[in-house]
């Protein structure tokens, strides 16, 4: 029996793994604006970073006014945002209604073939707060070097792509699906998948 | 003051011999019309088997057969003397280059930054060898005594007026660079130095010489002021790079791009200048060229920068014929005003401006690819937004619209379409021609989607998708 251990310095050396806490992840996350959403993700919000997954069954289900408030944050605080070759025009009046400083607010045009360059470009570089991007063919590779870029470059990047890819693994540090005007989370690093889900007010 | 004259005894010739590779062969510069063939400078070799300038071209065959000739090109004797005032405007901020063959820079004030005159004499012996020309350097207190002590005496330095005119007393009038043929003149009248053309009445030399001679002995002796054209750099860069070669691929042309790049930044961090536009100009043979024009939102100096921009930019040009030689012209270098930033800027490391990243994406997605978006003041939704070119944005309060603009409305099918809000009549453009009657509908259709619709006046079918909101 000299093996016994208090259980109470165990916990206080912090060398256990509990399950189902992850306090120390707790304060990384960049606010998402919806505290029902923050309190769903491990990190209390969008990982830093790293790349965010969101996965649509199509254009317009509610995927930018689940980013407005974020994008709204950053623009304010002087950080630029950049949108790369997106599938519409932002439509400025909208974006401005949604508090999103238009200064800040930069619009790449691209090809398809350089689309995925310029996002990376944009990833890397450390001067953007949040980019986003429609890689809508990239594979498993390309997106993995979005997240490796993302890392890099310190900064929130944000891929919006169809619902079909869900079967396929991806690197990206959180995957968010919107179904039956929901969002899910199927996948978080640092943490379990919620059960629940998340539904924005609006839709 | 105290003036340094470098004196270039055979620009010409050391102009050729620089770009030659075994300058020891007998080489002569030819000029004058094609029947009339004289030689106009002759280097040690050619000299040695008894050619001199000045002697007919046949002659000079008739000596030595197998003698080089090069034509004499006034205009590259012209720019390698303006290259070599600019060199001397390193080590001054006094150079003129107003007298041929000659350069003249006021030293002592440089003296602080180089070291003494021993020093500094040997420094721009050291970097003139380097470059590959003769010369003869001396010292003086004005620049026209420097210029003839420099032709009498290689490496002569007098730092005193006393000990000066005590020199140049003794200084033959031929030798004194005297005006036109006076120096001649005054020694066959028995006038034999500058001591004696001074004891004469300057009122009879005058009227014989002319006032230009007397106005020379005086500025020559430090007694008058010496008004110089002073050197100033160009205002412009203009490089060129010979390639010997002829290219027709890309690769081979980055290495002389590099080059090129770097010049130009080294030229405005000097001026403390920057680039915005630029032409980088691929020459063919015949006189024809292809031009690559690089143009930036801001003014940079940054090589590596400036070198990929320029490299994205040159490889999207199709090179139609060899290139032969590549040149780049910068007309404009507004002043360069680098970005602030904080001591402690937390993301300092690694980060690469948002100018420069504009740039780079501007240079491979082309010059319309980044932009901003602000409202406009149209009630029709296609015209309520425009790309951002600085003007104030007018912003009426709208209605909720959606976050994605379609950039032409497209009819939308599908069964299952909720009307959720409407109708928003719009109507105008009935001055431009771009009449628009229409009344918009927020409906919802069977996936989820919220789309902005639209139909004609009092209908509900025949929707026109417009937008989306996302």
């Amino acid at each position: 029996m000299g093996a016994v251990v208090a259980l109470q310095t165990l916990l206080a050396a912090q060398t256990l793994w509990r399950a189902g806490r992850t306090a120390a992840l707790a304060a990384e996350g960049e606010s998402t604006g919806h505290a029902p959403l923050d309190a769903l993700l491990p990190q209390g919000g969008w990982p830093r970073r790293a790349l965010t997954e969101l996965l649509l069954p199509a254009d317009g289900v509610g995927e930018l006014e689940l980013l407005f408030p974020t994008l709204a944050r950053m623009t304010q605080a002087g950080g630029t945002v950049v949108v790369v070759a997106p599938p519409y025009i932002p439509y400025a009046p909208a974006w401005q209604a949604a508090g999103v400083e238009l200064a800040h607010l930069e619009i790449v045009e691209a090809q398809p073939r350089d689309a995925l360059w310029a996002f990376e470009q944009c990833l890397r570089s450390g001067t953007c707060a949040a980019v986003l991007g429609w890689p809508q063919k990239a594979e498993a590779q390309s997106l993995r070097r979005l997240q490796v870029a993302a890392d890099s470059g310190d900064c929130l990047g944000f891929a919006f792509r169809d619902r079909k890819h869900l079967a396929n693994p991806s690197p990206a540090a959180l995957r968010l699906e919107q179904a039956d005007g929901a969002w899910h989370v199927r996948k978080c690093r640092g943490g379990q998948l919620p059960s629940r889900n998340f539904a924005l007010a609006t839709h | 003051m105290l003036w340094a004259c470098i004196l270039l005894p055979q620009l010409a010739l050391d102009s050729v011999l620089r770009r030659l590779p075994d300058p020891e062969k007998p080489l002569a510069l030819v000029t004058g019309p094609a029947h009339l063939r004289s030689l106009y400078a002759v280097n040690a070799s050619a000299a040695e088997a008894g050619l001199s300038p000045g002697m007919r071209l046949s002659a000079a065959h008739a000596l030595l057969a197998d003698v080089a000739t090069v034509e004499h090109d006034a205009q590259a004797e012209a720019r390698w003397h303006r290259f070599l005032a600019a060199w001397a405007y390193r080590h001054s901020s006094l150079v003129s280059a107003q007298w041929p063959g000659c350069v003249v820079l006021e030293a002592r004030a440089s003296f602080q930054l180089l070291g003494p005159w021993p020093r500094f004499e040997a420094r721009l012996r050291e970097e003139l060898t380097a470059l590959g020309f003769a010369h003869r350097i001396a010292l003086a207190p004005t620049p026209r005594a420097a210029r003839v002590l420099a032709g009498l005496r290689d490496g002569m330095a007098v730092t005193s007026a006393p000990a000066m005119q005590e020199i140049l007393a003794k200084v033959p009038v031929r030798r004194a660079a005297l005006p036109e043929d006076s120096g001649e003149r005054l020694h066959r009248m028995g006038v034999r130095d500058l001591r004696a053309l001074r004891a004469l009445p300057r009122d009879s030399l005058r009227r014989r010489f002319g006032l230009n001679m007397l106005a020379h002995v005086d500025r020559l002796y430090g007694e008058a002021d010496d008004p110089l054209d002073y050197y100033a750099p160009p205002d412009h860069f203009d490089s060129r790079v010979e390639l010997g070669y002829e290219v027709e691929h890309h690769p081979p042309l980055l290495f002389p791009l590099r080059r090129l790049i770097n010049d130009l930044c080294t030229y405005l961090s000097i001026r403390d200048g920057g680039v915005q536009r630029f032409v980088l100009r691929l020459e063919h043979e015949e006189n024809t060229h292809t031009d690559v024009e690089v143009g930036l939102l801001a003014a940079e100096r940054e090589p590596a920068m400036l070198f990929e921009l320029t490299r994205n930019r040159l490889e999207r040009v199709s090179i139609p014929k060899p290139v032969v030689a590549m040149r780049l012209l910068a007309r404009e270098l507004p002043p360069f005003v680098p970005a602030s930033r904080d001591l402690f800027d937390t993301r300092a490391q690694q980060t690469l401006p948002w100018p420069q990243l504009r740039e780079r994406l501007r240079a491979r997605l082309g010059d319309e690819a980044v932009y901003r978006v602000a409202p406009a003041g149209d009630p029709r939704p296609e015209r309520a937004w425009r790309r951002d070119d600085g003007r104030p944005a007018i912003a009426p309060v709208l209605p909720p619209r959606p976050a994605w603009l379609l950039p032409h409305p497209v009819p939308l099918r599908g069964h299952g379409l909720r009307i959720v809000s409407g109708p928003e009549r719009l109507e105008s453009g009935w001055w431009d021609g771009e009449d628009a009657r229409r009344d918009y509908y927020v409906l919802e259709t069977a996936q989820g989607q919220r789309a902005w619709a639209f139909a004609p006046p009092g209908e509900q079918d025949g929707w026109m998708l417009h937008g989306w909101f996302a």
